[in-house]
């Protein structure tokens, strides 16, 4: 199949960066999208032109790395997919494409449709962890944990931290990666000691890095690739309120 | 060079407690005065950087993926092994030293393997607390399954997402190590080079990846955990970065590099389906469980596979293997499958893969079943390749999938290069000439966790005061060096791409150094190597500049080392005149086509020495004895 | 008040605030739709029977004796009007707090992402949800015109003060009055339906037990009074009610 492309190119994050047109051809269906940009890197390699550069790594889905709008879709019209997962099957020959970065003041656009997604670790660094030291922890079966509620824990544990959600989301908001993680391990009994603690220092840090506030759109649970539920983000935001209304907050960390 | 692999005497059992009860210490109030540096952050890094923090060193931590969260550690989905014996199923640590001993065919140290076990109660103490999630009974307690054909139950497992959830634990762990300031993490940060002054490691040279600039690093300890080289096939489960530079960079400043050619080719991945095929996908052995291998009698039959009559299959695994069936390891299923597909029977559009039939198990199981073993392998597959497997037989074919060879190092799990340690996947240590499933994941953390920090320490006791510095000769000659390959890499201007080299430099290695070999193809496969090195280093078309983000030149870089390493592998391979653990010398097997070991000219690791581009290395052998077990031939007839 | 200058602080504390208001809005215009369906009551209502039986007061249709209510209830523990006033001020101040956190947060959102997309992305979510912000404005400039229609009566012909019946027939007989009305009653129906729904999400009302409920909830709450109130114009336009 032939494809038109339109992809965004910005040679740096000072770079103004605009939409370049691409025609790309014999395309087989088996292909997945990120062998599509193989074929397009290698063909404009081969004329002399700088390669699109976009993130992957695993091509498995599980790694997070890649992700790009698809026409206006996070990850493409696929869902539950990341793009590396995404096949051309799902397209049609003479389909139009148009390929951009997740666009939030939180991630700046490094190169092309390669994004920096640094902030994703510092909201994790806030809290996203139980303070457990190697060598500290007791017997693994003397918890015992609900089944039940360890099978919800790993529902949210499931994230990739791709940046799909505040790629989608109308308000550029971080709120499903980051119940995701709060709820994770504010779920489970190992969790406890920080439950507090770690939503407010977690959505804290999630709003000084600039993403926007939450409004329900409910648009990063359509294109989560993990279907992660909106679900973490009202468990979220009730440790958060109870926090603030009642517990007691540790001191902050040493420099 | 003799090898001293430092394995401490006395019982088996009481090894490591006496060895960790007589290493020296570093008083705490010294250890903030160390700096590590921790090359990689998967299983081993992350979780190696996260404890040395937490005993008080200073970290510095590098990957190249724009987080530690993304190393390919978190692609694997099976499950991680632990001698907790929960299911009363008389597992033990022994049991698992042995089965992890057998497994890699007798060619791994006996102490290291046996501290694995050991240390395997413990990963999973740490990681529950971490809050993992592992599967749980209804009870609330930690599930177990039996995996990779083992007789107990023994492996923990998160769905089938394992490798994540393990992985996040550790980088969670060394993300609050991040925020107390006792690890500084450079993301997007590619290790280049290591500096060795006077035969001790004392840093490293690195690129970023984003602005191109290189940079030195001094530090007491250099740690590297960069993971396997199966990307030297091109196609492999590997994730696309995960490459041998920083491991090739150190064997080429004299550390040894063990073993090369042992690599592991997993049976059920799913088949290239074109030139473009950038990666291959692998899915759960657990597959074989239910599903029955089987390509047409008749090599040029045309119908498709529900319309061909059974008495016109041929289920070569259960006619050759009679009680293992399609349940045979790993590594004998895979070389079954390649032979078939070698002999032009293979399946599918690219005649590349056998059938994996479901169709009985669903009639004597249920859909319903089938769907609540597979469903969620199910719909990858159909994702992949866009067929429904419940009424199509899928397709598969083996793929590289893991690396038992990787750099020599001792007890203490350092190089011969003082001060310069390697861990998980990058070592050669554990695993032998094969590896068992749910042992990687084990090994990673067992070594970062629970080996390193202590073994890291007796060295550093002897450091303390060393000031670091990187305006040395030997940080200047090395940072040189790293500019120059930039600079000639960027300069050949030549017609071809590097994964057009990196393509045809896999395809080689697979033909001739994969799951079978012979002296002749290896011969063969030596002569083929260096001529294409020669070509890509007159060929290569490498657009773009190098102060800038430049894929292309990461690549060219990457491949750039991988004609050096497959030259390696093809030359261990063929010195190693014996068939042995993942893979068979068709010089050596029996009538029956089995594969047979040689204990008593080849019971050692083989530990190359690098002496330039284009000449012989040299070969040193560390003779693997054993004390504890005696070597027994496999058989699954 | 530090607790709650503290928690305002951050978007997920003011999104508690826009709930917390928005339950109290919610309860007003639940129950001014009840109070209106007064309309529909025939005859006249007595305030004062003597021994009788006769009507010692002068009889009013149902609406405006409810309307007499609403300023004397709380009588004579509080002042004329005193219940009314406190209800007004705590509707004006629940009404401040919700725009100016609307307001703060939709700054916050339009900050998070300075450069926009060129190819518009893709809505999956209901269109309630994406109308929130001009929905809100609508009612906004609603609210205003219906204060000066009904309660100074500024923008009401012939307003007589009490006469709550009269001035809504005055005011509903124009057709064009009734059609804004009626415009508006369904920007507030969309505004109620997601409004209703996003406040379990943003105080953390989740529960596996009554989450099928909240949408239930949110699209009954929202189709009740959007019907309700949309009755009234609906009611007085067509002749219905004279």
């Amino acid at each position: 199949m032939n494809l038109t492309l339109h992809v965004w190119r910005q040679k740096s994050p000072a770079d103004e960066g605009r939409m370049v047109r691409y025609e790309v051809t014999g395309v087989t269906e088996h292909a997945s999208f990120l062998e599509m940009l193989d074929i397009l890197n290698e063909q404009l390699i081969q004329k002399g032109e700088e390669p699109v550069a976009f993130e992957h790594d695993c091509r498995e889905g599980i790694c997070g790395s890649c992700g790009f709008m698809i026409n206006g879709e996070a990850h493409g019209p696929l869902p539950h997919t990341t793009v590396c997962q995404l096949h051309m099957r799902h397209f049609k020959d003479g389909d139009v494409l148009h390929l951009e970065p997740w666009r939030s003041k939180a991630f700046p656009v490094v190169k092309d449709l390669v994004v920096d997604r640094g902030a994703f670790d510092r909201i994790i660094q806030s809290g996203g962890f139980v303070s457990v030291a190697t060598g500290s922890a007791p017997e693994a079966n003397l918890i015992p944990v609900p089944k039940a509620l360890s099978d919800r824990a790993f529902d949210a544990a499931a994230c990739i931290a791709c940046g799909a959600c505040v790629a989608q989301c109308p308000n550029s908001a971080a709120q499903l990666f980051t119940s995701a993680k709060v709820s994770h391990l504010n779920l489970l009994p190992q969790g406890q000691p920080e439950r507090y603690d770690r939503a407010l220092s977690m959505v804290e840090a999630m709003e000084k890095e600039g993403f926007g506030a939450c409004s329900n759109y409910a648009e990063c649970e359509a294109v989560c690739p993990k279907g992660i539920s909106i679900d973490f983000i009202a468990k979220m935001n009730r440790d958060y309120l109870k926090a603030k209304s009642t517990a007691v907050p540790k001191p902050p960390l040493e420099a | 060079m003799t090898l001293d692999g430092k394995v401490p005497s006395g019982p088996l059992e009481k090894k490591w407690d006496e060895h960790k009860g007589h290493l020296k210490l570093v008083n705490p109030n010294n250890k903030r005065k160390f700096t590590i540096l921790v090359v990689g952050s998967g299983l081993a890094g992350a979780s190696a950087a996260a404890s040395f923090a937490e005993l008080g060193y200073n970290v510095k931590c590098f990957c190249f993926q724009d987080s530690p969260r993304r190393a390919h550690s978190i692609a694997a989905q099976g499950g991680i092994n632990a001698a907790k014996n929960y299911h009363n199923d008389g597992d033990s640590v022994f049991r698992l030293f042995y089965d992890t001993i057998k497994g890699g065919d007798f060619r791994s140290r006996e102490a290291n393997v046996y501290r694995l076990a050991q240390v395997s109660v413990n990963i999973i103490d740490q990681c529950v607390a971490q809050g993992v999630p592992f599967a749980r009974e209804y009870g609330g307690l930690l599930d177990n399954r039996s995996f990779g054909g083992a007789q107990v139950s023994r492996t923990f497992y998160a769905r089938g997402q394992t490798g994540q959830q393990l992985l996040l634990g550790a980088y969670q762990a060394l993300e609050k190590e991040v925020a107390t300031g006792k690890v500084k993490m450079f993301p997007r940060t590619e290790m280049l080079d290591l500096v060795v002054d006077n035969g001790v490691a004392v840093g490293i040279i690195t690129r970023d990846l984003v602005t191109g600039k290189i940079d030195r690093h001094a530090g007491h300890a250099v740690v590297l955990t960069t993971g396997g080289y199966s990307n030297v096939y091109y196609l492999s489960t590997n994730a696309k970065g995960s490459n041998v530079t920083a491991a090739w960079r150190a064997h080429r400043r004299g550390a040894l590099f063990s073993n090369p050619c042992f690599t592991q080719i997993h049976p059920t991945c799913i088949p290239a389906s074109g030139d473009y095929q950038s990666k291959l996908t692998l899915m759960s052995e657990s597959l074989r469980n239910d599903g029955r291998i089987w390509v047409p009698k008749n090599p040029n039959d045309q119908r498709s596979p529900d319309q061909i009559p059974e008495s016109e299959r041929d289920y070569f695994l259960e006619v050759k293997y009679p009680s293992f069936g399609n349940l045979v390891p790993r590594d004998v299923a895979a070389r079954n499958a390649k032979a078939v597909v070698d002999a032009g029977r293979g399946m599918g559009p690219q005649k590349n893969g056998v059938y994996l039939d479901f169709k009985d198990a669903i009639q004597r199981l249920g859909k319903k079943t089938i769907e609540e073993r597979y469903g969620n392998l199910f719909e990858m597959y159909e994702k992949i390749t866009g067929e429904d497997p419940y009424t199509v037989p899928m397709r598969i074919y083996p793929a590289p999938h893991y690396t038992m060879g990787g750099l020599w190092v001792d007890y203490d799990l350092m190089t011969n290069v003082t001060g310069l340690y390697a861990l998980g996947e990058a070592n050669f240590s554990d695993h032998g000439a094969n590896r068992l499933g749910a042992s990687a994941l084990m090994q990673g953390l067992a070594d970062g966790y629970f080996v390193i920090p202590y073994t890291i320490g007796n060295y550093l006791s002897g450091h303390l005061g060393q000031a670091l510095t990187t305006e040395t000769d030997a940080f200047r000659a090395t940072e040189a060096d790293v500019q120059e390959r930039i600079q000639r890499l960027l300069s050949v201007n030549g017609k071809r791409t590097a994964d057009s080299f990196h393509r045809e430099l896999g395809r080689i290695v697979w033909d001739y150094c994969g799951i079978t070999r012979n002296a002749g193809g290896l011969k063969k496969a030596l002569e083929l190597i260096p001529a294409l090195r020669e070509e890509f280093w007159s060929n290569l078309r490498l657009p773009g500049g190098a102060d800038q983000l430049n894929q292309e030149l990461e690549k060219a870089n990457r491949v750039g080392d991988y004609f050096e390493l497959a030259e390696l592998m093809c030359l261990d391979a063929l010195e190693r005149d014996e068939s042995c653990g993942s893979h068979l010398r068709e010089e050596h097997q029996d009538e029956f086509g089995e594969a047979l070991r040689d204990d008593a000219h080849y019971s050692y690791v083989a530990s190359w020495q690098w002496n330039g581009v284009g000449k012989a290395p040299t070969l040193n052998r560390e003779p693997l004895e054993f004390e504890f077990v005696k070597p027994t031939q496999r058989s699954y007839k | 008040m530090s607790w709650f200058t503290d928690l305002y602080q951050s978007a997920v504390g003011k999104k508690a605030v826009m709930a917390v208001t928005g339950i109290i809005l919610f309860g007003f215009v639940l129950g001014h739709m009840i109070g209106n369906l007064k309309l529909y009551e025939p005859g006249t209502y007595c305030a004062y029977l003597d021994a009788s039986g006769t009507c010692a007061s002068k009889p009013l249709p149902y609406l405006d004796a409810y309307g007499a209510f609403l300023r004397q209830v709380g009588a004579p523990a509080l002042p004329a009007s005193g219940a009314l006033w406190i209800v007004r001020v705590v509707l004006l101040v629940a009404v401040i707090l919700h725009m100016w956190a609307a307001w703060q947060v939709t700054r916050l959102s339009q900050a998070a992402r300075p450069s926009g997309y060129v190819n518009q992305p893709k809505r999956h979510t209901s269109y309630a949800s994406r109308t929130m912000r001009w929905g809100g404005i609508i009612i906004l400039l609603f609210v205003i015109y219906h204060l000066l229609d009904f309660t100074t009566g500024t923008l009401n012909p012939g307003f007589q003060e009490g006469a709550v019946r009269r001035n809504m027939l005055a005011s509903f007989s124009v057709w064009y009055v009734a059609l804004f009305y009626i415009v508006a009653q369904v920007a507030l129906g969309f505004h109620l339906y997601h409004g209703l729904w996003s406040l379990f999400q943003s105080l953390g009302w989740n529960s596996p037990r009554f989450n099928r409920w909240r949408s239930t909830f949110a699209h009954a709450f929202a189709w009740i009074i959007t019907i309700g109130n949309i009755s009234f114009p609906l009611a007085v336009w067509t002749g219905l009610v004279r």
